[in-house]
């Protein structure tokens, strides 16, 4: 058996008896082992739903918890082979709250299982793993219609199940899809023929699963290697490690690095088992280059005469994976090939109605939502769109703070917007005038809740500071609501572009030379680090107000707390939206500071110690 | 003998999940058990690094009832791929003289695995930590991801675990989490064969079958490593040709009877094998969701 497993999913309802299904073909297949065997029989006796029977559904429900609920909550990976082929499959659930398990295992999976129970036919859930599974490119489906035994063996409930089913297919544009009647208890269709079915001659799930070509012509797409690690064992040694990630590499080939746009040639195919001429898709090899050019983990390699796309935006369909919503405008740490970079929603074009395909307007995503974004990242890099290469054209967005895997994506196209917009080289930078102005520029930021003191402090400390000859400029939240921001709300997304404007104009200030003083509750944690890297660590200066939510309210100095108490101000921070208190703010000030003047002050000397003034 | 094609793709894709580790981990580690799926394993760090030497430790959480053959292969292995061995054993487990025949499996194994695994993990600050599972190995590990998250205090949580997509592994963690690494977790048991006859890997002779002192105990049969091990009333030592699937701690290790004595013998052997690997691994037997309660409380 000289060829790689192929790997399949298996989705649908969460009672459809996909764990059975798995179970009989590992059954059948004789995978399972005596003792498993013996274990199963004790499971069944405690935990069964099928009476004197073993249930083989308890082969694969592995975990404890599910197993005393009767279902499966995560992604099973399991293996087994006949005479002809190997196979890895995985379970995923039908839960509607597991949906991104089930994306998970269609993204490594050549080939979808659906099943339908034949009692419900074509269900919502049907509908929403169907998408998922188009959605992240899997072209070949099989639909097992199953518990057909309960339906009495029916070809015409078969028939109208799949006549359904192809309804909606049709419009998902899935190329070949094979429908068979099974009853994974009884063993109907899965690897024996039904003697239960004559009006059914296809062929069984198993024959169908060892004959199905899956192959994926990876070799002959263009090249793309992914630098992984750059292996540096001595001075004379400097290769890039990783795997092709699609096409073939040659000694010789004339290579780029896809970013940069520098050229070199490869030396060397290096491997532990001695050097090769060539390399092809899914090999794990070192590179040696003939020029020293600048390389590191995330860049990727490619020929020179079929490029990758090199922009820092795009559009993609995104799936989002956790209870956080995702909001447009707030920074994540995504990953593509081996590279990580900070990028942004810029614009939730729709979102996906999954049941009807239709496309609805929204402001965020939540958990289990499919949207179609245009997205940018903080430097340009190198991708594919997704169906031609699921390798360069897939990432994942990662929550900044939790570091939770948040959204996963797959890249529909390129935007070529941003190469068209050149910047304006200057004269005069920001260096020059920090030796005018005999101070450095930085944005002092105030955070906390409505009423802790900020725009106070700040105008003290804005005063003083004028006082010393220092340029000065003050952004207060309520001002700037006034004006520029006047088009935003108070909903957690406009909070955030509400902070992403202040930060770009702050930004503008400190290039002219200033010290900006910015008077924001800005609660989230997210925005004010995006505001921070905006302009570098050393120009931000993070300040905490840090007074109690019941000293806030006590002061109440525009009566704001007591509205919201009686409903008339909805999500008003500290109430019944959150505050996101910093870690690591570089000066808190509480009550040991003592009054406003008192807190200016100590502001004051602390950005003398920070050498930002003179 | 060039490797069959679905062997090169695992190899290729362990390499990969190696390296990914290498590249963005401050200080990994990999255990190393001594066993045929370490064997393999440690290779692979080798194909990965190369040319550069491997880059990382490997670490052997020693309960000192190892038998004595695996304690001779690991000082050996460790010189022949030129890698830095560390050994911790958990040193009040051996004050209090917490033993398998005594104390009992459970007790044996959550103080002087478990436990003597997280304090070396926190003794040296290893942030990831290679281990060589195998999905096909048991039900709960059929479930674990390539990389598979722990929180403080090495928790882990079956329902808080980061959905793997593509080949995109989410390396990002805090201070005090970590990651434990599976390169292997889509490798089966044949595979782990197949590949150490190809690549002549070293495995420990207890592998192979051949006469070993043996003494029937309920129902198993165990090898009387030393005499550590004292005889119950009514059992006797007999010489009987056995090997081992699974090696652990010899009074927790069953043998098999068998006559395999070459690699070809036990690839023969395990494919027509009716029973399981693990089934001769006490520990795993206490109870039937036991390796999913000794995962949470930290064990590999």
């Amino acid at each position: 058996m000289n060829s790689t497993p192929l790997r399949f999913l298996t989705c649908g309802s969460v009672d459809d008896g996909k764990s059975t299904l798995i179970g009989r073909l590992l059954y059948d297949t004789k995978q399972i082992m005596q003792d498993q065997l013996a274990a199963l029989e004790c499971d069944s006796r405690k935990h069964g739903t099928t009476g004197v029977d073993i249930d083989l559904a308890l082969l694969v429900d592995g975990l404890e918890t599910e197993r005393e609920q009767g279902i499966t909550i995560d992604v099973a990976y399991r293996s087994f082979a006949t005479p002809r082929r190997a196979f890895i499959v995985a379970d995923t659930p039908g839960h509607e709250q597991y949906t991104r398990n089930m994306a998970t295992g269609a993204s490594n999976s050549d080939v979808a299982v659906i099943l339908i129970d034949a009692r419900k036919g074509v269900l919502t859930q049907t509908r929403r793993h169907s998408y998922i599974c188009t959605l992240l490119g899997l072209r070949n489906i099989i639909v097992a219609v199953n518990k057909i035994d309960l339906v009495g063996y029916s070809g015409e409930c078969f028939h109208h199940i799949v006549g359904d089913y192809l309804g909606f297919a049709k419009a998902l544009g899935i190329s070949s899809i094979t429908a068979i009647p099974v009853s994974a208890r009884f063993g109907d269709n899965v690897t024996q023929p039904s003697v239960n079915m004559c009006w059914y001659d296809g062929p069984t799930l198993l024959d169908h699963l060892e004959s199905l070509d899956v192959h994926q012509e990876l070799d002959e797409k263009p090249l793309r290697f992914p630098v992984q690690w750059v292996n540096r064992p001595s001075l004379d040694f400097r290769g890039f490690s990783g795997t092709l990630a699609s096409g073939t590499v040659k000694r010789g080939d004339r290579v780029v690095v896809a970013a940069s746009g520098t050229s070199s040639t490869v030396m060397r195919i290096v491997t532990a088992d001695g050097d090769l001429m060539q390399a092809r898709s899914g090999d794990a090899v070192t590179l040696t280059l003939a020029d020293e050019i600048d390389i590191a983990r995330g860049d990727v390699i490619a020929l020179s005469n079929s490029r990758p796309d090199v922009v820092d935006q795009f559009a993609a369909h995104v799936l989002w994976m956790t209870q956080d919503e995702m909001l447009p405008g707030r920074s994540y740490m995504m990953r593509i090939g081996t590279k990580y970079v900070p990028a942004r929603v810029t614009a939730l074009k729709h979102k996906v109605e999954v049941n009807t395909l239709e496309h609805i307007a929204a402001e965020t995503l939540g958990l289990n939502e499919i949207g179609f974004c245009n997205l940018s990242t903080s430097v340009p890099v190198a991708l594919d769109s997704y169906v031609d290469n699921r390798a360069t054209g897939s990432f994942i967005l990662i929550d900044r703070f939790t570091n939770e895997t948040a959204g996963a994506g797959m890249i529909a196209f390129g935007l070529r917007r941003s190469t068209n917009i050149h910047r304006q080289s200057v004269l005069v930078d920001k260096l020059a005038r920090e030796r005018m102005n005999g101070h450095r520029p930085a944005i002092l930021w105030f955070t906390g809740l409505s009423g802790s003191g900020k725009s106070t402090i700040a105008s003290i400390l804005e005063r003083d500071l004028h006082a010393r000859g220092v340029h000065t400029y003050m952004l207060d939240g309520d001002n700037v609501r006034h004006g520029l921001n006047r088009d935003l709300g108070f909903t957690d997304v406009d909070r955030v572009e509400n902070i992403r404007r202040v930060g770009e104009v702050a930004k503008l200030f400190v290039d002219a030379g200033m010290i900006v003083l910015c008077s924001f509750i800005s609660p989230f944690r997210a925005e004010r680090q995006m505001v921070r890297e905006l302009v570098g660590a050393e120009e931000f200066v993070e300040i905490f107000i840090n007074t109690p939510l019941e000293e806030c309210m006590r002061r109440d100095p525009k009566g704001l707390y007591a509205r919201a108490k009686e409903g008339k101000i909805k999500v008003f921070t500290g109430i019944d939206s959150p505050y996101e208190a910093p870690e690591r703010p570089d000066i808190v000030v509480d009550a040991s500071f003592g009054d406003a003047d008192a807190a200016a002050l100590r502001i004051l000397n602390s950005l003398i110690e920070r050498s930002i003034l003179g | 003998m060039s490797l069959p094609l679905n062997l090169k793709r695992l190899e290729a894709e362990s390499i990969g999940i190696i390296r990914e580790v290498t590249a963005e981990f401050r200080n990994p580690v990999m255990l190393y058990s001594i066993g045929k799926d370490s064997g393999v394993m440690l290779h692979l760090a080798m194909k990965a690094s190369y040319p550069s030497k491997i880059p990382f430790p490997l670490l052997h959480v020693d309960t000192k009832w190892k038998f004595d053959a695996m304690i001779r292969h690991r000082d050996q292995i460790a010189e022949r791929y030129d890698i830095k061995l560390l050994v911790y054993t958990n040193p009040e487990g051996l004050a209090r003289g917490i033993n398998p025949i005594a104390s009992g499996s459970q007790l044996h194994t959550q103080v002087m695995k478990t436990e003597a695994l997280k304090q070396a993990l926190d003794k040296w600050g290893f942030d990831a930590a290679f281990g060589g599972a195998r999905r096909d190995e048991e039900k709960s590990r059929a479930k674990e991801r390539v990389f598979s998250f722990r929180s403080v205090g090495h928790v882990w949580d079956p329902r808080n675990q980061r959905p793997e997509l593509w080949q995109l592994y989410n390396t990002k963690i805090t201070k005090g989490e970590t990651i434990r690494v599976f390169p292997l977790s889509n490798w089966t048991e044949l595979d782990i064969w197949r590949y150490t006859r190809a690549e002549n890997i070293p495995v420990v002779p207890l592998y192979f079958a051949a006469p070993r002192p043996i003494v029937k105990r309920d129902g198993l049969l165990i090898m009387r490593d030393d005499d550590r091990m004292p005889l119950l009333p009514g059992e006797i030592e007999e010489t009987r040709m056995v090997r081992f699937r699974s090696l652990g701690c010899y009074p927790l290790s069953a043998a098999i009877e068998s006559t395999a004595a070459t690699l070809d013998d036990i690839i023969d052997e395990t494919t027509a094998s009716r029973t399981s690997e693990r089934s001769g691994r006490l520990i795993d037997s206490d109870e039937s969701a036991s390796m999913e309660k000794k995962k949470r409380e930290g064990y590999f």
